[in-house]
Formats: structure tokens, sequence, C-alpha cells
């Protein structure tokens, strides 16, 4: 195991994407995240904070660059990499732990495991009790558990997650947060997590890398250098407050660029 | 509930009083009974015909139902043709436009004489009626799915057919059911038009339109009446008999077939 530190995980270099002959979404955007790590993307909005995460899942074909995830193409590369969405994405007609189950069906797993596997999984994200309920029953924190159990399915290495809590009251962010960094803690996944919210970035990553719009490029990497593993007692503390600031200037900064 | 017999009162008290207005208008002409009977004269026929309105129904009933039963089975293999490219709908849709503007009673005629008189022309009739909504709403069903779940589809390479199999069938069932309501009530008004010209397969009693025609010629005006009451008895069977099959399969799931319950 000695390409670990060295090889990216997730490797963009000089990566210009463009819709038809309009001014490019992104330009010349350069940034890795090394295996394990929590990479946060923040940027105002129109600065193509979704569009770096749809080149990466390979849903959207990069215009011009290299792009490079686990050392291949995007398009490849998918089986370890699960994408989470803003909204949860469940099938209204399918119960919870059918929902979870359909990434197992897609991805042909053996049929005589998945029962256990879903509960397995729902068990993981706290879900168990609603196993049978619809999604229609569920609260808004609930259904991102569901979606999040889900991308686990597939026992993914490389977790893409576009603004996922966005949509949630703060009580419930702060404890999916919570629970993220712990399942992160046991699973090791690597993370590139896109969000509007300095508070959650700062919580949750490593690294904080700030786009400025128009076009979409990076204008700041911040390194995070908070202890691990973090808990809810860092919300208050005043190292936490730092960062923030620091960041909520350079976030600025990317505004008036 | 106290609430829904309030309102059921109120509509009897409507219904009643527009009977009693009607009894006493042909009391007060003097209009002949030919013209227009009274309620009590209809209500009459209605008892004494009771087995003749009951077999109008029966086979009225069938055909509108193997006209529906084939527009939903015709009319989903259609769709999901459509659904395949926006350049197959853009080639075919308009022909189901015209499917839907062409009058049914121009054309009943026409299938008479190539399909001969009997059950097959009446449901034929009803088919061609039903089938344009069927297509439309379940075309619509199909092809309105959330980008989202096909991306989530494409993460894990999904096939076509499990794309269309575990996400645009399931997402297109409630559209398919607007469809089969609306189609369920104008099913009917079809039969009974392919009735006026298909007439009956069976010698001495016929469908609704059959036995519509028959009571004009005979000026048994008492006797019209309680089948146009009796065609409309089925058109509301019809309609009612689909809103429960769209509760039944869509009420744990989706909101439109759960407002029933909750208000």
């Amino acid at each position: 195991m000695t390409e670990t530190r060295e090889v990216p995980h997730i490797d963009l270099r000089e990566v210009t994407k463009r819709y038809g002959s309009a001014q490019p979404v992104l330009e010349n955007i350069s940034l890795n995240v090394r295996k394990g790590e929590f990479v946060s993307i923040i940027g105002p909005s129109g600065c193509g904070k979704s569009t770096i995460l749809k080149l990466v899942s390979g849903l959207t074909p990069i215009t011009s660059g290299t792009l490079l995830v686990d050392g291949m193409t995007p398009a490849n590369a998918r089986e370890i990499v699960s994408f989470i969405f803003q909204d949860p994405t469940l099938l209204p007609w399918r119960t919870v732990a059918k929902n979870v189950a359909l990434a197992l069906e897609l991805d042909r797993s053996p049929r005589d495991t998945r029962v256990d596997r879903v509960n397995a999984l729902l068990e993981l994200v706290g879900l168990s009790h609603v196993a049978k309920l619809y999604p229609r029953q569920l609260s808004g924190g609930m259904k991102m558990r569901v979606s999040i159990a889900r991308a686990l399915a597939s026992k993914p290495r490389i977790l893409l997650m576009d603004e996922p809590f966005a949509a949630l009251d703060e009580m419930s962010r702060d404890r999916l947060n919570e629970e993220l960094l712990r399942l992160r803690e046991e699973l090791n996944w690597t993370v590139l997590f896109v969000t509007h919210s300095v508070a959650e970035a700062v919580y949750l990553s490593d690294r904080i890398i700030v786009l400025a719009p128009h076009p979409g490029r990076v204008v700041h990497e911040i390194t995070i250098d908070l202890p691990k593993p973090r808990d809810a007692r860092l919300r208050s503390s005043p190292a936490m407050d730092d960062c923030i600031a620091i960041v909520s200037r350079a976030l600025r900064g990317a505004h008036t660029r | 509930m106290r609430k829904h017999a309030i309102t059921a009162l109120n509509a009897c008290v409507v219904l009643a009083s527009l009977l009693l207005l009607w009894q006493l208008l042909v009391w007060g002409l003097s209009i002949p009974k030919y013209m227009l009977p009274t309620p009590w004269a209809v209500a009459r026929t209605v008892a004494a015909r009771y087995d003749s309105l009951l077999t109008s129904i029966w086979i009225t009933g069938e055909a509108a139902a193997g006209g529906l039963l084939a527009s939903i089975a015709v009319g989903v293999m259609i769709a999901l043709v459509f659904a395949q490219s926006r350049w197959i709908r853009r080639m075919f849709y308009p022909y189901t436009l015209l499917l839907q503007t062409v009058p049914i009673l121009a054309i009943a005629p026409l299938i008479l004489m190539w399909m001969g008189p009997g059950i097959l022309s009446v449901m034929c009739v009803a088919f061609i009626i039903c089938l344009a909504p069927i297509i439309a709403n379940t075309t619509q069903g199909l092809i309105s799915v959330d980008q989202n779940l096909i991306n989530l589809f494409l993460m894990h390479k999904a096939a076509p057919a499990q794309v269309m199999w575990k996400l645009r069938l399931p997402n297109a069932i409630p559209s398919l059911f607007t469809g089969i309501r609306i189609a369920s009530g104008i099913s009917v008004i079809g039969a009974i038009t392919g009735e006026l010209f298909a007439g009956s397969s069976r010698v001495g009693v016929g469908g609704l339109g059959y036995s519509i025609l028959y009571a004009s010629a005979q000026l048994e005006t008492d006797y019209l009446f309680a089948l146009v009451f009796a065609a409309t008895i089925l058109g509301f069977l019809f309609f009612f008999i689909m809103m429960f099959l769209e509760w039944y399969f869509l009420h744990n799931w989706h909101e439109s077939a759960r407002t029933a319950e909750t208000e």
C-alpha cells in the first residue's frame, strides 16, 4: 500500500466544461482529493459546484482537460462511486426497505443476501423501525437517511454529495452531519461534498475549496485543522469559529471577484 | 360524519324538488304522455320492465368493458413505443389527436360495414373512442420522470429495460389510471353509439343503444326515459369501479388517490 498517498483518488487537471458555445461553466479547474479525504466545495450559485460532481460521476462529459477517478475514466469508475442528490430521489411506490433494495437489484447482487443487507443498512442509518413505510410517510430527514442507506448499498469507496441536507431544518441537518462523520470514521470513504453552508463545510471537511463564478474557477483552498473525530461539542468551540471566519472571508472574496 | 349526512340530505331535497316540479309541470301544462311522461310513469316502467333493462345494461356493459380493456392493452403498448424517443412522438402523436377529434358517429357506419353487426363492432367503436386518452396519459406518465432518478439508474449502469420496468412504468401508473377514468366514462357512450348502428346480435333483446332506437320508433317515451336512466347508472358504475381500482392500487403511495380518505 505504498501508492495510497501518492495517487489522488479524484484528480481533475485543467478541466473545462462548457455547454454548447456559451461561456464555460467551469474553466481550468484543477483539484484533487486524496484517498479517505473529505473535501467540500463551496461558492456562490452559478459557480458550477454541482457540475463538478456531475463530471466526476461521469453523468456529463468534460469538454477538455483530464479527469481521473481512482485512476480510471469516470464512466469506468462508477462501480466504486455513489451519488447522493439534493432530493432524496426515492421511488414513491416502494417501501423504505424496497427503496434500499433497488440499489442491490440494479447492481445484480445475489438475491439470497439482499434482505440481510437491506436490514443491516437500515440499522446503520437508524431506520429499521420504518422499513415497511412508504416515503411519503417519512420526514425530510428520514427520507435523506434512506437515500444515504441506498447509496451505501453499493459499498462505494467514493461518495459524491450534492447539497444533500440543504432542504432540511437545522436540527436534522446537524444530526445528519454527525452521523455522516460517524459512518465515515467506520467506512473510510473519500467524500466530495457540495454545500451552501460554511458551518457545515467546516464541521465536516478536511479541506474546503472555494469557487468563484462566471466562469467557475478555484479561488481558495483551505485546510481545516480541527481535531478528529469531531463531535457536537466542536460546534461551539472558538477554533471552529475561527475556521468559519476564514472561510466566510474567502467566500466573500469569491462573490466580489 | 354529520357533515356527510347533511350533504346527502341536501342532495335528496334538491332531487325531490326537481321531480316534484317535473310532475307538476306535466300535470299543469297537460303535456301528452308521448312527449314527456311523468316521473311516476317512468318509475313504473322501470319496475315493470326491470328484466329487459337489466339485460340491456349487461349487453352494453359487456361491449363497453371489452372496448375499454382492449384500449388499455393497445394504448399502453403504443405509449411504450412513444416513450422510446421524441422523434417517434413527433412523427406519430398527431395521429392520436386525429383519433380523438374524428366524430365517432361518422365512422361507426364504416365499422359496421367492415365488421358486420354484432358485439365485436360495438366493442370496436368503444375501443376507438377510449384509445386516445389512454395513449396520451400513459405516454405523459412514462416520459415525465425526475431526471435525478434517471441519473440514479445510470449511476448503477441500469439497462434500458430496467429503467423501463423499475422506473418509467410504475411512474406512469397514476397517469394511466387518469386515462382509464376518462376512458371508462366515454366507453359507455361509445358502446351505445355503436349499438345505434350495429344493433344486437341476439334477436328480440338488445343493448341500451338498440333499445333506445326501438323505444323511440314505438313512441314509448316512458321506456326511453328509463333507458336514459339505465345508461346513466351504467356510466356511473364504470366510473366508480375505476375509482375503486385506482384507490386500491395507489392509496399506499400516491397523493392523488388519498384525497377521499383524508377528507
